[in-house]
């Protein structure tokens, strides 16, 4: 018994079936208390008012539009590597959610920054971080679209998540390089004292969960649709061979 | 190597439009700036190191696609492919040849096209100083994304669509070292990191290219 083993699209789909209740089940309660919570439980920030209570969406979309692509550079690893094709599909499936959750993050963003920044845009190092991200998303999944043998587009996409990896690194640093920022400090971090206050931390771990389980089974049942595209193909080519 | 050296430099020069091109498509663009902007030559030397750091991008851009468009129609990346020499070496070389006929006049050029924005006196050496170190990484990020679209059709737009990205930091690092010196404060730090960058793609990218086009021709 290894994790390998669900490498094997049958057993990856039979896993992914029994799963997946769960996962949505989890996902639909986690974003309901944690949006809930934070945005009719919480008092109003001493400064920000109740613009504050947009951070239970704007941090746990901009956490999975960054981890979103930390999977894709494993996945596209795993095909390079192993060969195994659901891997090259769950990679496939994640870039669209990626790409949404970052556009997400940036408009939840611009509407914040409006009334607190006086902007809706500012060339800030993170801001810039995240548009930089969007284009990389929005490189891959036209490389996907645009090639058209499976394998070779699984191929072609992981080196180009490979080295956009690098790049976006590069970039991420260059940018803090290039400009003074204008966004505040990280509000979640392992290592320090906490920045915030316990009354929104809970229900912003909670919205972060919920957002995480939603990715989770968004992507798995991409990955079963993307399974299910592959199969019909093979049957159509199949029959027109025979016939 | 040098045999392909030599023979891709041939190419570019006889073979006529990818020589001259980019050098034209800079001074068009050059020239447009002022139109665009108006001709107040305050802000046209605030703006000319970033104007001319962007020109010299897209004139790289534009002749990415030349790069081996030609020799994988006629059949010489076959034969590349399963040649003694390296993929990767072949392509390196590939890149400095696109390097010596497109990055290098841009180089020389950008002096002459700093006299029509205005730039600072101080700032010309800094200016072909941060060019002559950033457009090696501007040629091999090209040739990256030119082995990774070789092979689609109308890959022209795509290509922009994948390496204008990854030309980022660069842009960013050697526009900050020409604007710094064209105002006169100190440049060493985004000098250095625009070395920095330029080396490790050299180092690195060769073989990731390789890769991508033999997957795009096995």
């Amino acid at each position: 018994m290894s994790l390998w083993e669900y490498a094997n699209p049958v057993k990856f789909l039979a896993l992914s079936a029994r799963v997946q209740p769960f996962a949505w089940a989890a996902a639909a309660i986690g974003i309901a208390v944690g949006l809930g919570w934070g945005f009719f439980a919480t008092p109003d920030d001493f400064r920000q008012g109740s613009t504050v209570k947009i951070i239970y969406i704007h941090v746990p979309s901009a956490w999975i539009a960054i981890n979103a692509w930390i999977m894709m550079l494993v996945a596209s690893l795993i095909w390079l590597v192993r060969r195994h094709h659901v891997s090259a599909l769950a990679a496939r499936a994640a870039a669209p959610v990626g790409l949404v959750m970052t556009v997400i993050g940036l408009l939840t963003g611009a509407i914040w920054g409006q009334p607190m920044w006086g902007t809706w845009w500012a060339w800030d190092p993170r801001l810039t971080s995240f548009l930089i991200l969007f284009l990389f998303y929005l490189g891959y999944i036209a490389l996907w679209e645009a090639v058209e043998d499976p394998d070779t587009a699984a191929d072609l996409t992981s080196v180009l998540c490979l080295v956009g990896s690098v790049f976006a690194l590069l970039s991420r640093y260059a940018v803090l390089f290039w400009s003074q920022g204008l966004h505040q400090g990280a509000t979640l971090s392992l290592d320090k004292e906490e920045n915030i206050s316990d009354v929104f931390w809970v229900p912003l771990v909670i919205s972060i969960s919920g957002f995480t389980l939603l990715f989770i089974a968004l992507v798995l049942y991409r990955t079963g649709t993307e399974i299910a595209l592959r199969r019909a193909r093979a049957l159509s080519a199949r029959r027109d061979a025979s016939a | 190597m040098i045999a392909l050296l030599i023979r891709d430099l041939r190419l570019a020069l006889r073979a006529g439009g990818g020589f001259g091109l980019g050098l034209a498509f800079f001074l068009i663009l050059t020239v447009l700036v002022p139109f665009s902007v108006g001709p107040q030559s305050a802000l046209l030397s605030s703006i000319a190191p970033g104007i001319l750091w962007l020109g010299s991008l897209l004139a790289c851009l534009l002749s990415l696609d030349r790069l081996l468009a030609l020799d994988f129609e006629d059949g010489t990346l076959d034969v590349l492919a399963t040649a003694p020499l390296p993929l990767e070496a072949a392509l390196a070389v590939k890149a400095l040849a696109h390097w010596i006929t497109t990055g290098l006049p841009l180089v020389l050029a950008a002096p002459f096209l700093g006299i029509l924005l205005n730039l600072p006196p101080q700032g010309f050496v800094w200016l072909v100083a941060s060019l002559l170190l950033g457009t090696p990484a501007l040629s091999i990020i090209g040739t990256f994304g030119a082995a990774l679209t070789e092979g689609i059709k109308r890959g022209g737009l795509l290509m922009s669509l994948l390496v204008l990205p990854l030309y980022v930091p660069t842009l960013i690092f050697g526009a900050e070292a020409a604007r710094r010196g064209a105002v006169g404060m100190a440049i060493e730090t985004p000098l250095l990191l625009l070395a920095g960058i330029s080396l490790g793609s050299i180092a690195l990218l060769p073989f990731a290219a390789a890769a991508a086009l033999r997957m795009t021709i096995r």
